[in-house]
């Protein structure tokens, strides 16, 4: 029986901070990734990664306002022109991200109220006609796809003259959209090198296989700048998918510890009762 | 014993711990059901959404001429708002014998409005345009002595419903159905720009 | 205002006398709570009737107050989802509730239905308990694809693609049958109408009806338990069997401790991992329907998938579906097809512990290959799986006779809880 309450002790101790965890893990991580953008921005991104590119990973931290506050001011910068988020208003956007009004009111597109839905001017007919098809609304983006999509997308930007857009991209073959950002990252070519492979039929064989990307010409970012500003755009798709999320993870600690503690409290009323049956 | 091993008497059960831990039990659980309650509560209240279609509605006063009224909407509810000329403040005086509620003591409006002349500013009036007997719209009767009215009409609203009559502060006459005056929203006055749903008390929408 | 009295009973005095006298309040306790013996054994696998019941209950008052903010019809479903998600105050938080008690339902039932297959609950004297049991798993399996439907995203559409048109199998009614039950000629705003009506209002007022229907055969038999010794055999002096305890206090006080660790369970997922990767909530469906085009993997939610695995398995479609059908259906015949003198496996021989494992083992494989794209090796161990699992049902007329078993002990093998 005390080996129990022992247990049940250690156990909520335990489960306590196995649920703080993921909120600390981020923390840690925002902290790390901080230190690595820091890192990145001196250095520069390791090619030797750039094949790898179906790994790279978003790892943004949603809890992390100040990356949001960048990012949405990126995203009404570069973005708004053509994709809606039409499942946020500006108001709660402005609420969630601590952005003063009067500041808020300089980063809306003019015409626009607070409590509007972020929309794009962009006609959606004129879209499919330039386009192929009109931009998605992007609201939900980072939970149908990933963040880690979305990232990637932004990063395989690549020079093809064979393309009506001039670019093509690793992420997204074929991709309809303009690198937009391109002022930013500058313009980039795709190397490839040859690879011998084995075959299904035991024979080798070569294949194009992609190596690396070189800059042709440099945008008015450098690497490390670029990166961190598709990280903070992405964190921003993802808060704008999910808006509650951080105040779901926050409440759920305690939540869940409430629980444990009823279900201790009932466990030992459980045990006092069966003590009756033989 | 009972033959199942079940205890059956009271010797060998610890009863005030079994008290304990059930009350122990039950009132967390009630603690928990409480706080269970509180999302689905919540979610009654209005949304995101008709708290922005409900936020403060701007005009511009200018548009309206002296003598006039406008019918905007706030809040779902039509809002009169009635430019008045001297003759019609000056018409608000001499009558408050036959008013159940001259100095809107019952009535329902902003403290800025607990006036005279129930408004900011004397020449503009802003009135929820809701019959406060059973709910219906007002009709605008500013021409005095009207002969349905009676040559002693100094000018107001006229219901159709029951025949309560308000003067040209919304102000309840006797012998209406009615028992307080038409209320008043929160509203504010900005040189020629009003705003309904903010005043000077209320950040944001009331 | 004198109460009644009753013979051996003490007058009870005011709203309560007043209360037990019009309704049979007294009757009700000592009939089915303080005077229901239950088995003293009762173990892990008997949480889960109850646990079924609290979900139940669960998804009833989430789905009220989803039904307040949702808005039916193609041109709104989506858009009304996000609404509650975003503008509705705790939305999100009855959103996730609705989502995850769904999947949490299925597990649940999953192992309640486990535990009759454990210790013979299904048999003689109980099969009308069974078969209601089997009435509820359909009613759920049809309330839970509907609900799919209502977000409207592109997996609900999809999905509903799919599986309306196995019907179209269904030999010389097929075509018409989907025609009808879809209300249009392809997947629509009648289908997705109906379904929303179905989903609110008829399945869960047949669920409810059965799940009574459920708890009186069960009361009318009294359970089964670990051992599957039926427990009135061997009554004590005070008429009680010897084996049984009292349902209230012990079961009720035990019971709330299951409900406790199925709260923080279903707490974790909804604040902390509510799509469970993809399990409960699918990427897809966070796209808008779209008849134009298909998701890139097409799956139904993770408790369908073992019959969807099955259904893929088999290179026609008429005969994948039909198997499909038959695979939910088996179930239905476990009464029967167990020809065991003993009704515990803890007493069967070990041809049954082999097949009952290799169930357990096929059904989890199953539901993890229904997850994945048929295609390379995993076409292979679907259909092998697919065998094993109908060979259970089959084979189960012979080798529960064949076998050897163990002698049933005359009392519950019981040991006192620590």
């Amino acid at each position: 029986m005390r080996t129990l309450n022992r247990a049940l002790g250690i156990g909520l101790m335990l489960a306590g901070a196995a649920l703080a965890a993921p909120t600390w893990a981020q923390e840690a991580a925002a902290a790390a990734g901080e230190a690595k953008a820091a890192e990145a921005k001196e250095e520069g991104h390791g090619e030797e990664s750039a094949s790898d590119w179906k790994h790279w990973k978003a790892q943004n931290v949603v809890s992390n306002l100040p990356s949001l506050q960048r990012g949405a001011r990126n995203f009404l910068g570069y973005c708004v022109g053509c994709h809606s988020l039409k499942y946020v208003r500006y108001s709660r956007m402005a609420e969630d991200l601590d952005i003063p009004l009067a500041q808020l009111e300089q980063m809306m597109p003019p015409g626009n109220k607070p409590a509007d839905y972020i929309l794009t001017s962009m006609p959606a007919a004129d879209a499919t006609a330039w386009f192929g098809k009109p931009p998605p609304d992007l609201s939900l983006m980072s939970r149908a796809r990933g963040t880690d999509y979305i990232y990637q997308l932004f990063k395989t930007y690549y020079l093809d003259p064979s393309k009506p857009t001039g670019v093509n991209n690793l992420r997204l073959e074929g991709v309809a959209m303009p690198h937009v950002l391109s002022e930013l990252e500058g313009v980039k070519v795709a190397k490839y090198k040859e690879e011998t492979k084995k075959g299904e039929d035991g024979k080798p064989h070569t294949e194009r296989v992609f190596e690396k990307f070189e800059l042709q010409v440099p945008g008015r970012l450098s690497e490390g700048d670029y990166d961190a500003f598709v990280r903070d755009t992405v964190n921003f798709l993802d808060y704008a998918g999910e808006p509650a999320q951080v105040k779901r993870r926050h409440l759920g600690v305690f939540v869940v510890l409430f629980l444990i503690a009823f279900t201790w409290l009932a466990m030992l009323l459980k045990k006092e009762y069966w003590k009756d049956v033989h | 014993m009972a033959d199942n091993g079940v205890i059956t008497t009271d010797d060998d059960v610890d009863t005030s711990r079994r008290k304990f831990l059930t009350t122990a039990t039950v009132a967390t659980g009630v603690v928990g059901a409480a706080f269970v309650l509180v999302p689905f509560v919540s979610s009654w209240k209005p949304s995101e959404r008709a708290r922005a279609l409900g936020a403060p509605t701007e005009f511009d006063l200018s548009k309206v001429e002296a003598g006039q009224m406008v019918i905007l909407t706030w809040r779902k509810q039509q809002i009169y708002v009635v430019k008045r000329t001297p003759e019609m403040v000056e018409a608000l005086k001499g009558h408050d014998g036959r008013l159940k509620d001259p100095t809107s003591e019952k009535s329902e409006q902003p403290a800025y409005a607990k006036n005279e002349l129930r408004a900011i500013r004397p020449d503009v009036l802003v009135l929820i345009g809701i019959c406060t007997h059973l709910g219906c719209l007002p009709k605008q009767r500013f021409e005095k002595a009207i002969p349905e009215l009676g040559a002693d009409w100094p000018g107001g609203f006229f219901c159709p419903c029951h025949g309560s009559r308000f003067d040209l502060a919304g102000r309840v006459f006797d012998g209406s159905p009615a028992s307080v005056n038409l209320r008043i929203p929160p509203y504010n006055i900005a040189g020629e720009t009003l705003t309904i749903g903010v005043d000077e008390t209320t950040k944001g929408a009331a | 205002m004198a109460p009644p009295v009753t013979s051996t009973a003490p007058p009870m005095k005011g709203f309560k006398g007043w209360l037990y006298d019009r309704l049979p309040v007294q009757n009700f306790i000592e009939t089915q709570l303080t005077g229901y013996y239950a088995p003293k054994n009762f173990n892990f696998w008997y949480y889960f009737g109850v646990l079924s019941l609290v979900a139940l209950v669960l998804q009833l008052v989430t789905g009220i107050f989803l039904t307040m903010f949702y808005k039916v019809g193609e041109a709104t479903a989506f858009d009304s989802v996000e609404f509650i998600m975003r503008e509705v105050e705790w939305g999100w938080l009855i959103r996730y509730l609705h989502s995850s008690g769904a999947s949490f339902f299925f597990i649940v039932v999953y192992l309640h239905m486990f535990r009759a297959m454990l210790y013979g609950s299904y048999r003689a004297p109980r099969e009308m308990l069974w078969l209601f049991g089997m009435a509820v798993y359909l009613a759920l399996m049809a309330e839970a694809f509907m609900g799919y439907v209502l977000p409207w995203g592109n997996m609900s559409f999809w999905g509903a693609q799919v599986i309306v048109n196995l019907f179209s199998t269904i030999p010389a009614i097929g075509p018409g049958l989907v025609e009808w039950i879809r209300g249009d000629y392809g997947i629509a705003d009648a289908t997705l109408n109906r379904f929303f009506s179905l989903h609110v209002v008829a399945i869960p007022l047949a669920l409810i009806l059965l799940v009574v229907l459920h708890l009186v055969a069960l009361r009318h038999k009294g359970s089964n338990n670990p051992d599957g010794i039926e427990i009135k055999k061997k009554l004590g002096a005070d008429g009680h069997p010897v084996d049984g305890i009292p349902f209230h206090p012990y079961y009720t006080v035990k019971d709330l401790v299951g409900v406790g660790i199925f709260l923080i369970l279903l707490a974790v997922v909804v604040f902390f991992v509510p799509t469970l990767g993809g399990l409960f909530l699918e990427g897809p469906n966070f796209e808008p329907a779209n008849p134009l085009s298909t998701p890139e993997h097409i799956a139904p939610v993770w408790y369908f998938t073992p019959f969807y695995a099955i259904l893929r398995a088999v290179p026609d479609q008429q005969t994948g579906a039909l198997l499909m059908f038959l695979a939910v259906a088996a179930f239905i015949f476990l009464p029967w097809l167990d020809r065991s003198p003993v009704k515990s496996i803890r007493y069967k021989g070990w041809m049954s512990k082999l097949m009952l494992t290799v169930f357990a083992v096929s059904f989890v494989a199953l539901g993890y290959l229904g997850l994945q794209p048929a295609e390379g090796v995993y076409v292979f161990w679907a259909r092998l799986f697919s065998v094993l699992y109908f060979a259970f049902f089959i084979l189960m007329p012979f080798y529960t006779r064949m076998e050897q078993t163990k002698p049933v002990p005359e009392r519950l093998t019981y040991h006192a809880h620590a």
